[in-house]
């Protein structure tokens, strides 16, 4: 009874608040890897524009893509961060629901590094060490086993008798995707697993899927929030490794050790030059219906990517982020509003 | 039962004065109780010491700030090179054109100070103080643009490191692998330190201020989220006193007692108990989803106090419905008797004899509830009200309702997930303040329940 009543009040009440209608602010959602960018330049657009500072909600790149594609309107979002590029799957459900002017804008790259107590031995990693410390199967002598590996030891005889403790991103993450891409499938091919596994009669697409599993015995943890809660854990358990973006651990430096991968030290200059292997782009998605409905978006996005925000010496590259050589050219692309199907 | 006539007891040997064995044991177990009960009062009594401890020594230091005093140069050149002071050309100079003025402002400094630094890089030198001095610079430019050309002098916020170091959080040995800050700086800043340049002093804009970016933890503040609480507690308090306290009054003095009653009531209870997060389901779907995607009501969106509140107008009247309740059966029936015994309708005697009387009661439990729904966080995070979202002051109270804000515990855990250690410290300042609100709340509530309720 008391629903009805409250239900029928609200309504009332949304009734008188009718008069303020069109939302005024640029509201953006999506991966927590680029949340600090994109609050950096919300918090910088609001001072050097007289709009109002646009809203920033994290919650995961998967989470933010599907409420960007939920349809157009001022209660849906204008633009989704992502730590990974837009799925044909979420392509077509924005479709579905009336997105399909779609603008992509890469807005640089992050790297993803592994880290430990600072304390704690100073790792040197190739992909084929996380892939045998990870997978549930893996390849020897031609033979596919079940993953017998419990210490840093039995993976490399240079490491140390720790505990295997992995503190990797879950799957609501854009990170996790770079992980099982970069590391896993390359450690797998690395260690012949891929190969055992075609052998033994598996499907290219099997043996993909194989390779990017993750053991499910305790010894490799999902973190489904953010990089603290990973943070913590370390904290927690000496022995921890943890996958972390490049900013982070760039502000934990008196807490954390960085380990190398293939023998390359992650950093800024490492990342943009290529070196590094475990790096992605990070990107945003616009849409252009909401252009000129929603006050300064296009000036939001235009912003976002300027020399002086997100080039070299701006402030996201202060803060981590590797800036994007050719940044030029999607500066020209939102300044035309190319959407995706055109643009690439 | 056959033969208890013939159990054999020991001679009574003792009086009233002397304890026998059992009298001893009894005592005895009597003794035990109360240790027991203390030693559980003193665990609780430790927890609490251990918690309050924790906050304030964590928490205490957000509420001071370092700030740099710099007299910087607004150079014409820079800011205005035509010199027609036209307000629009001033604008069109963006923050980070003010960058090198900080700059050159701080070289100056050093040079008239005389200090001796081995930093010469000006980007370097700028990490001393927080990103926001721009903003701060820019904003005094634009409002007082006949100020240009002078030489100004500016109370800038300390970058967070700086202010890390002088609260001991940040040492020259955490220094060491940092690229925000170097200890050649920290060398810098003593001698800054000395001559009266730095000060660490007591921060307003913590408790008055609106959320900062990841980069500028130092200029973070509670105050719009505060005030996106305080709007929240508005519509909560708007709706849920009247539904609750007329749902119970009809519960409790018209309905009649059958099964549908009944029902109602076992319900109430079982909503009262359901988890909070549910409703912010509830509340995602019904208000943001249906009301405001489907009914196309535009207020109903996702991050606006206007949602939030509702959705904990749902959670806390269950409560407020359950104390009123309570309140009303306390008032004894004799006072009914009376008012109907000389003649007043029933409801005359519900709204002039019962209700005042239950006064005190109904407005101690809509206290309590107000402040359990002002520490809510769960529901809060589904329907978008944590993120970089309290940014922005509202300009009217419609504006207050649907613009987006957070909420004092959703602004708690949003800085507890930034990467920025200053910000953890941030968080702890900001749990002080929402408990010196719920205290607050908590200690009207006990006032007005001592200093009204009647017993009978």
């Amino acid at each position: 009874m008391s629903f009805v009543k409250l239900t029928v009040s609200s309504i009332a009440i949304c009734a008188i608040a009718a008069p303020a209608f069109a939302r005024d602010n640029v509201q953006v959602a999506g991966s927590s890897t680029v949340l600090p960018y994109a609050s950096i330049v919300a918090e910088a657009f609001g001072e050097n524009f007289d709009f109002p500072t646009p809203v920033v909600e994290s919650g995961g790149s998967s989470a933010g893509l599907k409420r960007f594609c939920e349809g157009v309107g001022a209660n849906t979002i204008d633009i989704a961060n992502a730590s990974r590029a837009i799925r044909e799957k979420e392509i077509a459900t924005c479709a579905a629901n009336g997105v399909s002017d779609i603008i992509e804008v890469r807005i640089g790259y992050d790297g993803i590094v592994f880290a430990n107590d600072l304390n704690g031995h100073a790792f040197e990693f190739t992909q084929a060490d996380w892939f045998l410390a990870l997978a549930p199967k893996i390849a020897k002598d031609g033979a596919i086993i079940d993953n017998p590996n419990q210490t840093w030891a039995d993976v490399n005889p240079a490491f140390p008798a720790q505990p295997i403790a992995a503190f990797i991103p879950g799957t609501k993450h854009g990170t996790r995707e770079v992980f099982e891409e970069k590391v896993l499938a390359v450690g797998c091919e690395a260690t012949g697993a891929f190969d055992a596994m075609i052998a033994a009669g598996m499907s290219e697409d099997d043996a993909e899927d194989a390779c990017i599993a993750v053991r499910t015995d305790g010894l490799s943890t999902d973190i489904d929030g953010d990089y603290t809660e990973t943070l913590a854990r370390i904290d927690a358990n000496k022995d921890g490794i943890g996958v972390f973006g490049l900013a982070f651990y760039e502000q934990n430096t008196d807490s954390l050790q960085v380990a190398t991968m293939a023998g390359v030290v992650p950093t800024v200059e490492s990342i943009a030059t290529g070196q590094y292997p475990v790096s992605r782009p990070l990107y945003f998605y616009l849409k252009k219906a909401h252009i000129g409905v929603i006050p300064g978006l296009k000036d939001f996005a235009e912003f976002f990517v300027m020399d002086e925000v997100a080039g070299p010496d701006g402030p996201l590259a202060e803060y981590g982020l590797v800036s994007d050589p050719e940044l030029e050219a999607t500066q020209t692309m939102i300044a035309e509003e190319q959407t995706m199907g055109l643009g690439s | 039962m056959t033969d208890t006539s013939h159990i054999s007891r020991a001679p009574r040997t003792s009086s009233l004065l002397t304890e026998d064995a059992r009298t001893k044991k009894r005592n005895a177990a009597e003794a035990r109780f109360k240790i027991y009960g203390i030693v559980a009062i003193a665990i609780g009594l430790l927890f609490l010491l251990v918690l309050l401890t924790t906050i304030i020594s964590r928490g205490t230091g957000a509420f001071q700030q370092t700030f740099v005093t710099l007299n910087v140069e607004l150079q014409e050149s820079r800011l205005d090179k035509s010199g027609a002071r036209d307000i629009e050309q001033i604008k069109k100079v963006s923050t980070f054109g003010y960058n090198p003025l900080l700059a050159d402002a701080l070289s100056q400094s050093i040079v008239d100070n005389g200090f001796e630094t081995e930093i010469t890089k000006s980007k370097a030198l700028r990490q001393l103080l927080s990103t926001g001095a721009i903003g701060q610079l820019r904003a005094y430019v634009i409002a007082n643009p006949d100020q240009i050309g002078q030489t100004v002098e500016f109370n800038f916020m300390a970058s967070s490191r700086v202010d890390g170091y002088l609260k001991g959080r940040v040492t020259r040995e955490s220094l060491a692998r940092d690229k925000n800050l170097s200890p050649a700086h920290l060398d810098l800043v003593d001698q800054m330190l000395a001559a009266g340049m730095i000060e660490k002093r007591f921060n307003a804009d913590f408790i008055l201020g609106a959320d900062a970016s990841s980069n500028r933890p130092e200029q973070a503040g509670m105050g719009v989220s505060m005030i996106g609480s305080l709007f929240m507690m508005l519509v909560v308090l708007l709706l849920s006193v009247p539904i609750g306290v007329a749902t119970s009054i009809y519960l409790e003095e018209f309905a009649p007692k059958n099964k549908f009653t009944d029902l109602i009531e076992v319900n109430i209870s079982n909503l009262a108990a359901v988890p909070s997060i549910v409703f912010g389901i509830l509340g995602l779907a019904f208000f943001i989803q249906f009301s405001g995607g489907v009914l196309g009501i535009q207020s109903m969106k996702a991050s606006a106090p206007l949602v939030g509140g509702l959705v904990l107008t749902l959670m806390t009247l269950p409560t407020i419905i359950i104390s009123t309740r309570a309140a009303l059966k306390a008032v004894p029936p004799s006072i009914r008797d009376a008012a109907l015994g000389v003649g007043a309708s029933k409801m005359q005697a519900v709204f002039h004899h019962v209700l005042p009387l239950a006064m005190p009661g109904i407005l101690t439990g809509t206290i309590i509830g107000l402040a359990q729904a002002l520490g809510e966080t769960a529901p809060l995070l589904l329907i978008g009200m944590v993120g970089f979202i309290a940014s922005n002051y509202p300009d009217s109270i419609m504006s207050g309702l649907t613009d987006p804000n957070s909420a004092m515990p959703a602004q708690i855990f949003e800085w507890a997930k930034r990467s920025d250690p200053a910000f953890y410290e941030r968080a702890w300042g900001g749990i002080i303040i929402l408990l010196v609100f719920l205290m607050t709340m908590n200690i009207i509530a006990i006032i007005l329940r001592r200093r009204f309720e009647r017993r009978w």
